[in-house]
């Protein structure tokens, strides 16, 4: 069996194509929004709901930070980042990060953690807020968008909400400025294992119960905000890499056709 | 068919083949420099070494008159003295018993090139690691404490170095140079910042 | 030295290279004490190999980069890397964010560590489809598959060490695997953890081994592979020996020396598989969670059981393999027989050919269906074992050793085509 090395390398070129058009399609859709708010069944394709956040855009980050020290930082910390590393890389000179941002008694220096005492989470909630530095590659960018828009109002549970995307014990933090919604779910009926009928809830579309101080694109633009900005603390060194990466590859592929060069020049001898 | 696998060309050939050999040598080792950097950058202080090294603060009201404390500012010990006016008087009379009476070749900031080696006389700001071979000399402050006709100043019990209340180095100690200035400054009258001055953060 | 002749003056010395005087001389002086001129003549400009090397001979060269950018930059990372359950996660962080460029050399480690099994795989599907492991290079094949397997323990040790949550989980499995050795296995399991259970002991001594004793011995594998190599010389694509057709001055006829042929040709392909490094390293690092797994961000918890226990994707085969079977010991057998099979291959291979060129169509067929269950089977391995899964896993588990059982019976009585004398070889 005779493998052709270039109809193997066009093979595989091939196929990196069709695996990335979906993506491309994905992208080409995530620009065009996530979901429509009140048109139809709002809410009902919210596992297709992306993120759609851009990890260069200082000025979403800047105001995914201020969301996070307003809302967030109460109870969750961010061990790995300092302040001071934040305001660099955002952006943020030491007067504004100051003013705006440290809380009485931070240093610049400090790492960003939370002041609420775990034992107190622990006794509150059941369990102690975890530290969210690394949450955007724990699970993904999508993961959080979708946990943040998902919160639905459950007087069954202790907090009084729950979530679509994860079982969990955090309030809806954002409530006042996204208002509270309720689930409307439907029954569907289905054929278990050995023929047993199955009844089942499943979630069918969202209804607006009190506004909140935002719009639906204004709290969009919040979550998405806080978010890209979780995904940078969750590596921010990515920008920088991605910059660098430019140069690298450029002068390998200098490299490589030189020493293809050189290769053909010797190999002229061989017969 | 050939009966060696390996036939040589003419000498344009070898030329062409030097030259390309020598560009694609040449890029590679720039490429190889390059490469090095991120692994010699990686041996700098990290972020968390910088950030421990920041510049730090002392609450000046924590110095007694006459007494010393220790601050450690990039692992380094900086002795700040409270000098009483009997203390600064013991500084001036023996500059010929100095190597360096007037610091030229230590090593201390543009304000603290005078007599008394500091900003203001009240406080004496120096690193406390010995110009010879890094001990920490310990305080002498009284008069005569040492000898009869020594003024006042520092101890190094390492080798013997003798330096006075402004941390110049007397003659006959092994130590050559008086001891080291920080960058510091006063934000306000009550807090010295040992790190930091009109450069900004060293 | 001057010869001087009868009337005392100094004889013409026989023409020398266009070398400077001072080169000459420091090279003599270092070639009386070292044999670096006898080492380049006999393995490099004076070392043949065939002239129809083609893509699948890019690999050995390539695996022998991999290894020296993983050693690079694993040497790197232990400076500032802090083994301990308590450190260890975070030290890796502290890598990533707070050293300089330290997130470049732990990229370079993780997509190191991945790079070098693709290579390693293509390399030995290269001895699969020319017979390099037929006599005289068994020896070569088995060193080879030495290498191999302290390759996977280095991966694996090296897995445990940012003691994520699967870094954790993932030891719990393999190191449990050890309890099915008949008699012994429950206190191997304790001996090799150094604790009741995966805890700071099992972390500091597998940093160990990492760092320094397997690192060792796949220096001294790779050593003896070269040696075995050189001493027999390359296979080629056509499975015929050239140095049984020699020269007038000895030399294999369809033979070219390897300095500076194949140096020149294995820079290239040192170039290409840069620039797809360098692509992936500063592009896509995680590569959708197959280089760098997401339950790997979350530090280890005894307590919490990640709802996919997987292995990284190169081990995902012999994984499958595992789970495919419903018994705990048989499964780890088979695992173990699904490594250990390539062993044997030098002996399985009965075919009067080498290379697949000339092999007949029952070899074809057998080693297109191995590399489909192979790959079937990495993917399987990455899925929950349940339902269709399981059925799938234990039909390819099947195909896959039928490839070696049946192989003494189909190399053996399939017509096979005829040998070219001479190695064919295009221009390029």
């Amino acid at each position: 069996m005779r493998i052709d090395a270039r109809a193997l390398l066009a093979a595989v070129l091939l196929a990196g194509a069709a695996a990335l058009a979906p993506v491309g399609a994905a992208a080409a859709e995530q620009a065009a929004g996530g979901e429509e708010a009140g048109a139809g069944k709002w809410g009902a394709d919210w596992q297709s709901w992306h993120a759609g956040n851009d990890v260069s855009d200082r000025a979403s980050l800047q105001r995914g930070a201020r969301n996070f020290v307003s809302y967030c930082l109460g109870c969750h910390s961010l061990k790995y980042e300092r302040w001071s590393r934040l305001g660099q890389d955002l952006g943020i000179p030491p007067s504004l990060l100051q003013e705006n941002l440290l809380r009485p008694g931070d240093k610049p220096t400090d790492y960003m953690l939370t002041i609420m005492p775990p034992a107190d989470a622990q006794a509150w909630f059941g369990k102690s807020a975890p530290d969210i530095s690394l949450i955007a590659r724990a699970r993904s960018r999508d993961y959080l968008y979708q946990f943040l828009k998902t919160f639905y109002v459950d007087p069954a549970r202790q907090t009084g909400v729950g979530n679509l995307r994860v079982l969990t014990a955090m309030p809806h933090v954002l409530a006042e400025l996204e208002g509270l919604k309720r689930a409307v779910f439907r029954e569907v009926t289905t054929r278990g294992e050995g023929g047993a009928v199955v009844h089942e809830q499943v979630f069918d579309h969202f209804e607006q119960l009190v506004p909140g101080r935002l719009s639906a694109a204004e709290y969009d633009g919040f979550v998405r905000d806080t978010v890209n900005f979780l995904d940078y603390v969750s590596e921010p060194t990515q920008t920088a890499r991605r910059a660098l990466g430019w140069w690298v590859v450029l002068f390998l592929l200098d490299f490589t056709w030189l020493a293809w060069l050189v290769k053909r020049a010797y190999w002229k001898d061989v017969h | 068919m050939a009966d060696h696998a390996v036939v040589a060309d003419d000498e344009v050939d070898l030329s062409r083949r030097k030259f390309l050999t020598r560009a694609t040598i040449a890029t590679g080792a720039v490429g190889a420099a390059f490469a090095a950097v991120p692994f010699l950058e990686s041996w700098s202080p990290s972020e968390r070494t910088r950030a421990e090294g920041a510049p730090a603060e002392l609450d000046l009201a924590k110095v007694e008159p006459g007494q010393m404390t220790t601050v450690v500012w990039r692992r380094s010990p900086i002795y700040v003295v409270r000098r009483t006016p009997d203390m600064v008087a013991r500084i001036a009379g023996h500059d010929d018993q100095l190597k360096d009476p007037t610091s030229q070749y230590s090593d201390q900031p543009g304000y603290a090139k005078n007599p008394l080696r500091s900003r203001t006389a009240e406080f004496l700001v120096i690193v406390g690691s010995c110009t010879h071979l890094g001990c920490l000399p310990k305080q002498r402050f009284d008069k005569g404490e040492l000898y009869p006709s020594w003024p006042g100043g520092f101890f190094c019990p390492c080798h013997g170095s003798r330096f006075d209340l402004a941390g110049r180095v007397f003659d006959g100690s092994p130590a050559s140079t008086n001891l080291q200035v920080p960058p510091y400054s006063y934000p306000n009258a009550r807090t010295l910042l040992v790190g930091e001055d009109e450069k900004g953060a060293a | 030295m001057a010869v001087k002749t009868t009337t005392g003056a100094a004889a013409p010395l026989p023409a020398a290279d266009a070398a400077p005087a001072a080169k000459q001389g420091f090279w003599a002086w270092l070639n009386k004490r070292m044999p670096v001129d006898d080492f380049i003549a006999s393995q490099l400009t004076g070392y043949y190999a065939s002239k129809n090397l083609n893509f699948w001979y890019f690999f050995g060269s390539l695996s022998v980069l991999v290894l020296v950018v993983q050693l690079l930059s694993g040497m790197y990372l232990t400076m500032f890397y802090k083994s301990g359950e308590l450190t260890s996660f975070d030290s890796v962080q502290y890598i990533m964010r707070e050293v300089d460029y330290g997130w470049l050399i732990r990229y370079l480690h993780s997509t190191g560590a991945s790079a070098f099994f693709i290579v390693v795989y293509l390399h030995m599907f290269r001895a699969l489809l020319y017979g390099s492991y037929r006599a005289p290079r068994e020896l070569l094949w088995l060193i080879g598959m030495l290498v191999y397997l302290a390759l996977m323990a280095e991966a694996f040790l090296g897995y445990v060490l940012p003691w994520g949550n699967m870094s954790f989980w993932a030891a719990q499995v393999i190191v449990n695997l050890f309890s099915t050795v008949p008699l012994v296995g429950p206190a191997l399991v304790i001996w090799i953890s150094g604790d009741y259970g995966i805890a700071d002991a099992t972390l500091n001594r597998f940093f160990a081994l990492h760092v320094a004793v397997v690192p060792l011995a796949l220096l001294l594998l790779v050593m003896l592979h070269l040696v075995a190599l050189h001493q027999v010389g390359s296979n080629n694509p056509d499975g015929v020996e050239i140095n049984d057709r020699r020269r007038a001055d000895g030399k294999p006829l369809d033979g070219i020396p390897f300095h500076p042929y194949y140096t020149v040709k294995d820079v290239v392909g040192v170039g290409v598989f840069f620039v797809l490094f360098a692509i992936v390293l500063f592009f896509a690092p995680t590569l959708g969670g197959l280089f760098l797994e997401t339950t790997n961000f979350e530090p280890a918890n005894p307590l919490s059981t990640p709802e996919h226990i997987t292995p990284a994707w190169y081990f995902t085969p012999f994984y499958a393999i595992l789970r495919a079977v419903p018994s705990k010991g048989m499964g780890a057998l088979l695992l173990l027989l699904s490594v250990a099979a390539y062993l044997f291959l030098p002996w399985l291979d009965r075919s009067p050919v080498k290379s697949m060129r000339y092999k007949g169509w029952m070899s074809r067929t057998a080693l297109a269906l191995f590399t489909v269950s192979f790959v079937v089977l990495a993917y399987l391995g990455m899925q929950p074992a349940e339902g269709l899964y399981v059925v799938l896993a234990r039909i390819f588990a099947f195909i896959y050793f039928l490839y070696f059982i049946a192989m003494p019976f189909y190399t053996y009585f399939e017509k096979v085509k005829p040998v070219p004398e001479r190695v064919t070889y295009h221009a390029h």
